[in-house]
């Protein structure tokens, strides 16, 4: 219906000067906000100064905390690879009195400052909390805590997907005889995977960045719970700005790594789906 | 033909004209009533911050400080003396140790001769303590008691928080009073740090670890265990037999656009009105006339960082960033 | 029968992990009653933070917003060397930790950074003051209007756009009656979003505000300022209105929301 825009003519959909002044102003913008801050990084990262590059990279305490992040962070897409399904699943194919709200609340999470989240989860899975439940100060303690950042990501990729699939196949498959379980396997899964991989893609990048919300829950203790953005923050914070550098740097590229990965797999899955 | 166009430009001109505006009004100032006495900035450690929350209204009552307006910024020692080299803004920079302050006049923005003046350019002190959980269940009263097996100690990270060099040259401190080799010290420092469970940033967020319920002891500040107390958390405090006395050195900076009130701000701290109110926060006050006031307990074998040889060598020898004796115990401990 | 097991269990995750947390900071902090929470939030510092909060927000959303369009247009509509690498600089604010993004922002602007002496000399500060503090607050929300405008733009096609030049109108007016319009709720979806996560910024701005209580402290560095401070009504009470002004950014969402993705 609506023409792919690479197989016309090229047409300028603003005048010459205006498209120059705009790219003109965009390139700097894109330059001074982004670009300039990210060289400055990685230039910083290979500077010799309390440590080099190497040293602040194999520091026990910084592998440590790459470590834990990098567990915690796909502990965390598993979970929410399958409990996403399950929410987009009754979101969609189900239908119960207070649905709308509860389709409303998922995004709570995108509009929630992280450190009020953090809070909350302290207030209520804490020392003091109501229920006599007391996660603080352990890795449970950060896996509830990226689970929470990460809760709308699978669930509002896969939702669109669910609400646009054919049924008739699933009839079909009822038809002859396939339980709820096998049809879900072999017809509804195949459909989905794709989504819950853009999904997952996008909660790994958020989890294993996370600051805000983990650094009241967790207690930040080195080697057992101390993530690599809160490493970093103190890396930081002690004056060595290099070493941090160093170790983002190695951050940045694993998450670039397994985003790649991801997309990678996900085109694979989809690759009878293009023409 | 034209003018749509220019209607548009205009817009999103004025727009970022707008934003502009705010921003500049932003960052000539507060858009609240300008304070007749001026501003002053204070940068200080992050314990005495409720210290100060009584003692800037003490200030300001006074001829010296009416109309002045106090902004304050706390954090970890060793992070707010790297901020403020690193272009915090600051009038006057309180610190809970002097390698601090030196940091700072090595990197010429606070004068060579902060220290001489009869307090020795200190403000306020106190002793390292054990705080512990209320009734005191594991009987901890001495060194030895805190590395038992099963003790877990909280105390913060030493490239962060002043009070955690403080609590480590106690330690060290401790076990030279009680006749111990310097290398028998260094390894009960090593003991030591088995047991510690986690390195909170500065002094404060180790007592909030503590209070959430992590540790047996929190090697802490007598003022911070007293400040716990009068908030009513749960806690009781032993200073030990053999410990160090702090010394928390304070100094108006070389820049500041306010000198006469900073000064004068310095002044008032260490006046017997403003030791009092260091008193009444738990801190131990420098001005012998408050100190009499309180009947702070003096422990038998205290000693000063000059029984360790100064902070100057202490704090290289102990806390350099590659080199130091702790830094090696701290690095080792994990791996 | 299936349907209630997965009911269940999709709703108690939804109750354990969502519902109950913000619940119960809601409950704690009204637990003494209205008056203690309201004064916690009036107190000048607690005004303040969020008077700033606001204030850099007005700046940023705007900024990144006439630049989304902008990026979007050049993203979709023309073609230029190096369109890949625009791409990945978009995105990636939504990779960094803003840990990191502040980091990147201190060794750019700070002493030590690569534009630190310059500063210095001429009495500019960046870092620890306000002008650092937008500057990564755009940089973290910089991502969203451009990535809410860009498939609208693939989807409309040109064909319209050269309809209205074959009919004689100059790029603006073809941009201003044709296209604008076309785009305006994607438009407005990324504003949303592009909000949000400009209110709710703590990682970045912890790391390069100085922490200068009623100066340079945000709605967010003010609810961690309060919770150091064992001040637990303060912090809870100022997580209450953030929590608010995100429920108000919920409404707007599902107003804005791309028609597909709701029933």
């Amino acid at each position: 219906m609506s023409a792919r825009t690479e197989s016309l003519p090229r047409a300028p959909a603003v005048g010459s000067t205006g498209a120059g002044l705009g790219m003109g102003f965009a390139t700097a913008y894109l330059s001074l906000i982004v670009l300039l801050p990210l060289a400055a990084l990685v230039w910083h990262s290979g500077k010799a100064g309390r440590s080099n590059f190497w040293e602040a990279v194999s520091d026990p305490q910084a592998v440590s905390a790459l470590k834990l992040t990098l567990a915690v962070s796909t502990a965390v897409c598993l979970i929410n690879a399958v409990m996403g399904t399950v929410v987009a699943w009754i979101l969609v194919r189900d239908r119960f009195p207070g649905q709308g709200v509860v389709n409303a609340i998922i995004d709570l999470p995108f509009a929630l400052p992280t450190i009020v989240a953090g809070l909350t989860l302290l207030a209520l899975y804490g020392p003091n909390g109501p229920v006599g439940v007391d996660v603080a100060f352990s890795r449970t303690a950060v896996v509830l805590a990226l689970l929470f950042v990460t809760l709308p990501f699978v669930i509002r990729t896969v939702q669109p997907v669910l609400l646009e699939l054919d049924r008739e196949m699933e009839e079909a498959a009822a038809s002859l005889g396939a339980g709820p379980l096998l049809t879900f396997r072999h017809i509804v899964f195949p459909n989905l995977f794709p989504a819950i991989l853009s999904g997952v893609a996008l909660a790994f990048a958020r989890a294993i960045g996370e600051f805000g919300a983990v650094v009241l829950i967790s207690g930040n203790l080195p080697f057992k719970t101390e993530v690599a953005s809160v490493f970093i923050f103190g890396r930081i914070e002690s004056g060595d700005a290099p070493g941090a550098a160093a170790v983002s740097v190695v951050i940045l590229l694993i998450s670039f790594a397994v985003l790649l990965g991801i997309g990678a797999l996900r085109r694979w899955t989809t690759r009878h789906d293009r023409a | 033909m034209r003018s749509p166009a220019r209607r548009f430009a205009l817009a999103g001109c004025a727009l970022l004209l707008v934003a502009a505006a705010a921003a500049a009004v932003l960052a000539s100032g507060d858009a609240s009533a300008r304070p007749t006495g001026g501003t002053l900035r204070l940068v200080a450690y992050s314990t005495p911050r409720d210290a100060y929350a009584k003692l800037i209204p003490a200030f300001q009552d006074t001829t010296a400080g009416r109309g002045t307006s106090v902004e304050q910024s706390y954090g970890g020692s060793g992070v707010q003396a790297r901020a403020v080299i690193a272009g915090l803004k600051a009038d006057v920079v309180a610190f809970s140790l002097e390698p601090d302050m030196t940091s700072l006049v090595k990197a010429g923005l606070v004068t060579k001769t902060w220290k001489q003046d009869r307090f020795k350019g200190m403000v306020s002190r106190s002793v390292v303590v054990f705080a512990v959980r209320k009734g005191n269940p594991k009987n901890i009263r001495s060194w030895a008691d805190i590395v038992k097996p099963g003790v877990d100690v909280v105390t913060p990270n030493v490239q962060t928080s002043g009070g955690a060099k403080w609590n480590v040259m106690a330690a060290y401190g401790a076990q030279r009073k009680l006749g111990k080799s310097h290398k028998q010290a260094v390894a009960y420092l090593a003991k030591l740090y088995d047991h510690v469970v986690s390195q909170d940033k500065s002094a404060r967020e180790a007592l909030q670890t503590f209070l959430a319920g992590r540790g047996d002891v929190l090697l802490a500040y007598e003022n911070e265990a007293i400040f716990a107390q009068k908030r009513n958390q749960p806690l009781d405090y032993v200073i030990p037999k053999a410990t160090i006395s702090i010394e928390n050195p304070i100094a108006v900076m070389k820049k500041s656009n306010n000198k006469t009130t900073a000064n004068a701000f310095v002044r008032f701290l260490r006046t017997k009105p403003g030791q009092l109110i260091f008193g009444e926060n738990g801190y131990r006050p420098v001005l012998q006339s408050a100190a009499k006031k309180f009947g702070f307990p003096v422990p038998k074998m205290q000693f000063t960082i000059q029984y360790l040889g100064g902070w100057a060598k202490v704090d290289k020898r102990f806390f350099d960033p590659r080199t130091g004796i702790v830094t090696k115990i701290v690095k080792r401990k994990g791996g | 029968m299936h349907k209630w097991v997965l009911r269940l269990v999709g709703l108690s995750y939804l109750a354990v992990l969502l519902a109950a947390p913000v619940g119960l900071v809601f409950w704690r902090t009204f637990e003494h009653g209205i008056g203690p929470a309201w004064d916690a939030v009036t107190t000048p510092a607690a005004k303040h933070a969020f008077v700033l909060t606001i204030i850099i927000a007005a700046i940023a959303v705007p900024a990144n917003t006439i630049f989304g369009v902008i990026c979007a247009l050049a993203i979709v509509r023309r073609r230029f060397p190096g369109k890949g690498i625009v791409n990945a600089l978009v995105d990636l604010p939504l990779a960094l930790s803003p840990v990191v993004v502040g980091l990147a922002f201190l060794l750019l602007y700070g002493r030590n950074g690569w534009f630190g002496n310059w500063l210095t000399d001429h009495g500019i500060q960046v870092v620890f003051a306000l002008p650092g503090m937008i500057l990564v607050t755009i940089f973290v929300s910089l991502p969203f209007v451009v990535r809410e405008v860009v498939p609208v733009l693939r989807e409309i096609g040109i064909e319209q756009e050269q309809a209205a030049a074959t009919l004689g109108a100059s790029g603006f007016q073809t941009f201003q009656r044709v296209t604008l319009p076309a785009i305006r709720w994607a438009v407005g979806y990324g504003v949303v979003l592009t909000t949000a996560r400009a209110l709710g910024e703590f990682g970045a701005v912890s790391v390069v505000s100085g922490h200068i209580v009623g100066k340079t402290e945000t709605a967010t560095l003010h609810v961690e300022e309060r919770f150091r401070s064992f001040d637990y009504t303060g912090a809870y009470a100022a997580s209450v209105v953030l929590a608010l002004l995100a429920i108000a950014t919920l409404l707007a969402m599902s107003l804005f929301k791309p028609k597909e993705a709701t029933r």
